[in-house]
């Protein structure tokens, strides 16, 4: 198999053993870069020369006998919502086009404690709203399973260029299923965390309340690796929780015996394409097969979630996007007579549809005289959907469903907006109820990827991981490579 | 003529104190360069997220405690959502659901009649950073620059219920906050400098109206004179407006110091809809009663208990006790200066005499007041004692003023020292009395007007230091007998 397409873990043993350096690795995967990314446009913004700078330093604490940590000279690439100094930092808008970032985010530090070598910024939707990375200033990316079909959203750039073999891992950040829809729709494996458990600082907010930074990866062990680097508490981010670290790779053991998997009843009807809901259920049976216990469980609210999430998550971005004015940074209108004109038309012509879409409906709901029927209702309603969880959990230890209810579907289907959001059905509710959800490559319609949904406890990741990896290990669907097939 | 009554309220804003801004660790220093206290946070770069600064809860919580308030055990943040160059994030970080005291009151004094204005709520926010025009003005300027320093500073509002019915009572109060807010040690309470700043909402209504009338909220007061001349000048205006028959408009209206007057900004209906909602950046404040109990342990002696105990034990009057401890540094300089000597009410006299009339002179506090307290509380004793007279006492002060030492020295370095030695005076009398027989021929035949004179003499051959009671005691009997 091609270097570019081997795991995090296969080639830190190889590093260690000295069987490849870590230049030679990046640039096997800059080399596949230069081949496919034009089919693909997984990425933003590449450093070619500041990643084989950090992996000639790598190799030489390699040759001088250091040990060195699991992401080591692996080389990575990083969604471009997350800040990392020396590198523009866009959210995918025309608004930062040119924006340079002055600080790293906490999980960029973190990376950079282990010497592990960034790639460059990876496409997603404007501001990471979207399901389809279609929303970019920049361009579309394809889904490398089929060109000519979306890559799934907002984390559609990172989930593309673990596919096509343009990076080794990567990152992305989930707001509503931003990491695990993308993960599903190429076959890789994604993981939500609980939130709080990854620091926010220095991901461009979406909304607070729901956004959280993950790992999009080829398989269970590679998602542990990045996890405990990139989990902790924070002294910048208040809402990170102040709770140990388990190292997540000691969570990797192939045993499910006696744990209680449940089937949510709500994900499995109508919305849900049969053909999905089937390799779930196929999926439910290996469980079974492997030891589990499998029922069925009820979350009655979740008719409600995407309704209140689009309340709640726009209401939190119509101020989280109010400091793109530019005054301070990013793209200015250089006509406007005064202050005010000069904001309004920086923000009318630096923002694409969706975003300003979203801005505004997020305006609405919190405007006088609307606050309690709109947002104060919707907080109510995601008390009721946690509720739903917390009472789904005294029952089970698990939660499975699909991560979408299709599978990606072609480019420019130009679907309209509430047809898009309601798919994020199966996602949504676990970033309102702050829990941890994976997704794992669980099988094949026609040709393309099918992700199954673990959702777990919160703080439950290691009970996830476990399962994932038994799964993993007793299936062959995350060793897949996708062919690069399909005409844009 | 129809008779009306005032009804203010005034929203308060101080900045509190703390090292560090309330969001994150950058320093609050006052005058520094533009933007040199500056972070992520406070600039709202992209991704930064807010840290709560404890220490602007503890200075909220104490400030709640010295007015009386309920400390809320649950309160948390909201965001208000508006746009301005000034306000890095498009939203300030605020108390507006759920603010962390409620309910309190501060009792002020005007034209001797005590009165308790009622406290709505005090709760905290962040300040904004500051518009740095090229021109005068922001309309005369071809570009402006923005200082954000002081973005992100900490703030309580404190909001007054609609208690004060004159410009005396609002200015009683501000004044009554300022010693507050000082002898607590959250804020400085410089209006001049911006670190407490107010807001007036004005209204009137016929006397015996039982609803208050429409309200005008006016901004931009920077002083205690701009408060009062604003509150007369907007009563005046809305008088104006009724009395033609018109009706006052709901609007925010600035006051112009320099033409005295105030203007609209915006009416009810261009009145910003702040969008309200919880910060969900950071976690409420839980406060519990230990936290409160600690804090209310810590409480300074506060301004009003401080005026009872000295009209108590230092006998002072109501009137110099509330003057003596409005500022809380000159009422610690009295309580030195008081220990060093047994005449408390002589230092009061002094102090709100000659230490004032000084200040106000060369305007300065008594921060860098000259005389050492431990002084001037000597030299009220040496004038109780008589070993000086006030005249020569007003000599040993002006020297103190250029050089703090005990006035027990400088009288004798200036040879000052009053002289009540019986022999020497009655030397000087009698030198006196045979030099003016027409006087002393005066005086027996009762025109007591001639004793003034002759003392004038005797303490002109003294040069000042005869004791004068000792002098006039000594003329009389000399020619009475």
């Amino acid at each position: 198999m091609a270097l570019y397409n081997e795991t995090v873990h296969e080639l830190h043993e190889k590093l260690t053993k000295k069987e490849i350096s870590s230049v030679e690795l990046t640039n096997a995967v800059y080399d596949r870069i230069d081949e496919v990314e034009d089919q693909v446009k997984a990425y933003i913004t590449l450093d070619k020369e500041g990643a084989l700078k950090k992996a000639a330093q790598v190799d030489a604490r390699i040759a001088a006998g250091e040990a060195i940590k699991p992401l080591t000279g692996v080389p990575g690439a990083i969604k471009d919502n997350i800040s990392l100094k020396g590198m523009r930092l866009t959210c995918a808008s025309k608004i930062l086009e040119n924006f340079q970032p002055i600080y790293d985010a906490h999980v960029i530090e973190n990376l950079r404690k282990d010497d592990t070598v960034f790639l460059g910024k990876t496409n997603m939707d404007e501001f990471a709203m979207g399901s389809t990375t279609e929303t970019s200033y920049f361009q579309s990316t394809s889904n490398p399973w089929d060109l000519s079909r979306v890559p799934g959203g907002s984390s559609g750039g990172s989930a593309a260029a673990i596919a096509a073999g343009e990076a080794i891992w990567s990152l992305g950040s989930d707001t509503g299923g931003s990491i695990r829809q993308p993960a599903s729709f190429n076959g890789c494996v994604g993981i939500k965390p609980t939130y709080g458990r990854v620091s926010r600082y220095g991901c461009i907010a979406f909304a607070s309340s729901l956004d959280q930074i993950g790992p999009i990866v080829r398989d269970v062990t590679d998602a542990a690796i990045v996890l405990n680097t990139i989990c902790g508490v924070d002294a910048h981010d208040s809402t990170s929780a102040n709770v140990p670290v388990p190292d997540f790779t000691k969570a990797l053991k192939q045993d499910v015996k006696g744990m209680t998997i449940g089937l949510p009843k709500e994900f499995f009807g109508k919305g849900t394409d049969p053909k999905v809901a089937e390799q779930i259920k196929l999926t439910a049976k290996k469980f079974e097969e492997l030891g589990a216990h499998v029922v069925e469980v009820s979350l009655p609210h979740t008719e409600y979630a995407v309704i209140t999430y689009y309340i709640i998550a726009p209401a939190e971005a119509s101020a989280n996007l109010g400091r793109f004015d530019g005054v301070r940074y990013g793209y200015r209108n250089m006509q406007a007579q005064s202050a005010p004109e000069m904001m309004a038309a920086t923000r009318t012509e630096g923002f694409g549809q969706e975003v300003r879409r979203r801005i505004m409906l997020g305006t609405y709901v919190l405007s006088s005289g609307y606050y309690d029927a709109y947002y104060n209702k919707a907080m109510q309603v995601r008390t009721l959907i946690r509720q739903d969880y917390q009472k789904a959990f005294e029952q089970c230890d698990l939660l499975l469903t699909p991560t979408s209810p299709v599978v990606a579907y072609p480019l420019d289907a130009k679907m309209d907006p509430l047809t898009i959001y309601m798919l994020d059905v199966t996602t949504i509710p676990v970033n309102m109820a702050g829990l941890p959800g994976i997704s794992i490559p669980c099988g094949f319609i026609d040709h393309m990827p099918v992700g199954a949904q673990l959702i777990g406890k919160p703080l439950g990741e290691e009970t996830l991981l476990r399962a994932a990896y038994t799964f993993e290990q007793a299936t062959d669907f995350h060793k897949a490579v996708a062919p690069l097939g399909g005409k844009k | 003529m129809t008779e009306y009554i005032t009804v203010i309220g005034l929203e308060v804003h101080a900045e509190l104190k703390t090292k560090t801004k309330a969001f994150c660790s950058c320093s609050t220093e006052f005058g520094s360069e533009p933007n040199t206290h500056v972070c992520p946070v406070c600039l709202g770069m992209p991704g930064a997220l807010p840290v709560m600064n404890k220490q602007m809860v503890e200075f909220a919580l104490r400030f709640g405690l010295a007015l009386n308030c309920d400390i809320q055990h649950y309160s948390k943040f909201d965001r208000k959502n508006y746009y301005y160059p000034d306000l890095a994030k498009a939203y300030q970080i605020s108390q507006f659901y759920q603010p962390i005291a409620l309910n309190g009151h501060v009792d002020i004094t005007v034209d001797g009649k005590k009165k308790r204005i009622g406290i709505t709520r005090i709760h905290m926010e962040e300040d904004a950073g500051k518009l740095v025009h090229s021109g005068a003005t922001i309309s005369t300027s071809d570009s402006s620059a923005v200082d954000y320093n002081r973005a992100g500073v900490p703030l309580i509002e404190i909001v007054s219920e609609p208690d004060m019915r004159s410009a005396a009572e609002a200015r009683a109060y501000m004044e009554k906050l300022r010693s507050y807010l000082q002898y607590t040690e959250v804020c400085d309470g410089k209006m001049e400098e911006g670190s407490m700043r107010c807001d007036a909402n004005i209204s009137i209504m016929p006397e015996g109206a039982k609803e208050f009338g429409t309200r005008a909220e006016i901004k931009n007061l920077n002083s205690f004179k701009a408060l009062e001349r604003a509150i007369e000048y907007e009563v005046e205006r809305q008088k104006e407006i009724l009395e033609d028959g018109g009706h006052v408009v709901q609007e925010t209206r600035t006051w112009d110091d320099a033409q005295g007057m105030t203007f609209s900004m915006r009416s009810k209906e261009e009145a910003h809809d702040y969008r309200y909602f919880p910060e969900p950046d950071l976690a409420p404040i839980i406060i519990d009663d230990a936290w409160i109990e600690k804090a209310k342990s810590e409480l300074p002696e506060l301004p009003d208990a401080k005026k009872e105990r000295l009209m108590k034990e230092k006998g002072l009057d109501e009137y110099n006790a509330e003057l003596i401890v409005a500022d809380k540094k000159f009422a610690a300089y009295f309580d030195e200066a008081a220990a060093a000597t047994d005449d408390a009410k002589g230092v009061a006299n002094w102090m709100l005499g000659d230490v004032s009339a000084y200040l106000n002179a060369n305007n300065v506090t008594i921060a860098d007041f000259p005389i050492s307290p431990k002084h001037l509380g000597e030299m009220v004793t040496l004038v109780k004692k008589g070993v000086l007279s006030s005249k020569l006492a007003k000599k040993v002060f002006a020297e103190m003023l250029k050089n703090d030492k005990a006035p027990v020295e400088l009288v004798k370095e200036l040879g000052l020292e009053q002289v009540s030695d019986a022999g020497a005076i009655q030397a000087m009398v009698d030198e006196v009395l045979a030099a003016n027989p027409q006087s002393v021929a005066d005086i027996k035949a009762g025109k007591d007007k001639a004793i003034g004179f002759l003392v004038g003499q005797v303490m002109k051959k003294s040069r000042g230091k005869a004791n004068p009671g000792m002098v006039n005691q000594m003329i009389k009997k000399s020619i009475l007998g």
